[in-house]
């Protein structure tokens, strides 16, 4: 039996290899075979390959191009697509877990396909280390798949450290209180070489851009410290910060969530403590 | 020019989300509801554009009674009137919830006119399905772009900005389109209480279409194992500073 993997060079990808063995045989659909990057012509050419290799299943990473190319692939094919499954195991019907809520909820779910369309979540299935799958070969792509593909690419005008990457990040929510108020934190970002971040409060009223924004429809960070100043620890807040290896919480409420779900908590006003520790830093240079 | 913004009423889950006691759906009975914020900017791109452009533009959703709350809240941002596609609460599949969204999407434009552009969220904020706009776009024979953090119309077609590691994607693609959006796309307003008071007297058009037997079928859900913080207190106040700072000379940040 084959199962049909769509690949690129990610450890996603090869965390999807991981549960598709299960399926079959993998053989690949590479992510790059089409430049610039024509997400129907990628799905028309796992459709004509999985019928050609009559696939029993099909696997992509469920990052943002991985889950974009699947529900193409099961809308022209019209099979259901399972996104971001943390397990699957092959039978009649399938039987998956999977990730609501930006992680923050898992469903258990039995997927009724002739041929299951299934995305793994990044990060949440061990890599495979077997050899990397042969490529099928593909037909040039139709006209018609081609009318959506990149014609262009904008680089971001800001040079601050991303918040996707950033080691340290010093980040703030509603308890910070204005725009101005936002002086403090990035007054200990900069001591820190930290990015700034904030929560959905603080971009819905305007004190921040939505690229500062950490969680689910945020941005998911992995920093070694990651400083929550003022923030409460909403689920969707939380939903980004799976990769934190350290979590501070400052907050005047013991008992918000955050406080609750961080490796180390100061109680009491931000207003006060941030300027403290900024001060402290500078007495011991 | 016509536009349609497709939403989900979804629940405000809080600190912690608890299930009911069948683990098959959130235990809701505490909570406030809200469209996803994604799909808040879906409507509010709509709602400018046709202030710019002039048109119609229109709100659809599938989702129980109460969903004409989040209908309201769209059209108290500027939308024009509403779809309702009433459920009796039971979750509909991504597949069932795209081809009622289809038929619904067809019977409108049969006397209206076609779309020019469909709004949708990314992915819901709930099932987190990541399909519902492909599986449309494809249905009606449309061009689909997906993950859009900015959307120019330049005469017959519209340019889009795709969120991607490193910066942004371009693509053109000819008008009808569907294109799913993300937070950050725009900044919905702050609805007026004058919007809200005309939003009140709006049209909402209801239908209660039959829902298919789901093929990605719910067995039941869970809420992960925490990830075993325990929190270590450093102080309270400004007091805590040197505690911090040797916290993070530790953890090698400093
Ligand atoms: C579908 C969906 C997606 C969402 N996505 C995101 C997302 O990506 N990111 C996100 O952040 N949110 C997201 N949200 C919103 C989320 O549910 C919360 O509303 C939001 O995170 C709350 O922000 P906050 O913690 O800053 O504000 P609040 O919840 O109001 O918390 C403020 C905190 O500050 C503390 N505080 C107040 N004053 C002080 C002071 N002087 N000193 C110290 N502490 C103080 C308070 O005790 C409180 O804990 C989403 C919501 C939904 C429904």
């Amino acid at each position: 039996m084959t199962v049909l993997v769509l690949m690129d060079e990610s450890d996603a990808s090869r965390q999807a290899l991981t549960l598709a063995r299960k399926f079959g045989d993998p053989r690949s659909v590479r992510m790059d075979a089409i430049e610039p990057f024509a997400p129907d012509a990628l799905a028309a050419a796992l459709a004509q390959a999985a019928d050609e290799l009559n696939a029993s299943a099909v696997f992509a990473a469920g990052t943002d191009r991985g889950n974009e190319v699947m529900a193409r692939l099961a809308a022209r094919t019209g099979l259901p697509f399972a996104a971001n499954c943390i397990s699957a195991t092959p039978g009649e019907p399938v039987s998956v877990t999977r990730l609501r809520w930006g992680g923050s909820l898992l469903e258990e779910a039995r997927l009724h396909s002739p041929r299951p369309l299934i995305s793994v979540a990044p990060h949440t299935v061990p890599e495979d280390t077997g050899p990397r799958p042969q490529d099928v070969d593909m037909k040039p792509p139709a006209e018609a798949d081609l009318v959506v593909r990149v014609v262009d690419h904008v680089s971001p005008r800001n040079g601050g450290v991303s918040l996707a990457e950033a080691k340290v990040i010093v980040s703030g929510g509603r308890g910070v209180g204005s725009k101005e108020g936002f002086a403090i934190i990035e007054d200990l970002a900069g001591l820190l070489g930290a990015a700034v971040g904030c929560s959905r409060a603080v971009t819905s009223a305007g004190w921040r851009p939505h690229s500062d924004q950490v969680g689910q429809t945020g941005t998911k960070v992995a920093p070694d410290v990651y400083i929550a100043c003022g923030i409460s620890g909403a689920t969707q807040h939380m939903a980004g910060l799976k990769g934190a290896k350290r979590i501070l919480a400052i907050n005047s409420d013991p008992q918000a969530p955050l406080m609750l779900n961080a490796d180390y908590t100061v109680t009491g006003d931000l207003k006060e403590i941030v300027p403290a520790i900024s001060a402290e830093i500078r007495k011991r240079r | 020019m016509r536009v349609l913004a497709c939403i989900k009423r979804v629940p405000i889950t809080g600190g912690r989300i608890v299930l009911t006691e069948d683990a098959r759906a959130i235990n809701t009975q505490h909570l406030g509801f809200t469209m996803s914020p994604h799909e808040e900017c879906g409507v509010e791109e709509a709602a400018r554009l046709i202030e710019a452009h002039k048109g119609d533009s229109v709100v659809l959703t599938l989702g129980p009674p109460e969903a004409v709350e989040q209908l309201r809240d769209a059209m108290a941002l500027g939308i024009d009137r509403a779809i309702h596609l009433q459920t009796d609460g039971q979750e509909w599949d991504a597949e069932a919830t795209a081809s009622a969204l289809t038929d619904a999407i067809r019977a409108d434009e049969g006397p209206s006119g076609r779309f020019d552009i469909v709004f949708f969220g990314n992915e819901s904020a709930d099932s987190g399905g990541f399909q519902v706009g492909a599986r449309v776009a494809h249905a009606l024979g449309r061009p689909l772009v997906t993950g859009l953090k900015k959307v120019t119309v330049e005469g017959a077609s519209v340019r889009c900005e795709q969120e991607v590691e490193g910066g942004r994607d371009v693509y053109v693609v000819p008008l009808p389109a569907v294109l799913t959006v993300k937070e950050g796309l725009n900044l919905p307003r702050y609805p007026s209480v004058p919007g809200r008071m005309r939003a009140r007297s709006k049209p909402v058009a209801v239908s209660t279409p039959a829902r298919p037997a789901p093929r990605l079928e719910l067995v039941r859900l869970a809420v992960p194992a925490g990830q075993g913080r325990r929190a270590e207190s450093l102080g309270a106040g400004a007091a805590a500073a040197p505690a911090v700072v040797e916290m993070l000379q530790k953890a090698g940040v400093l």
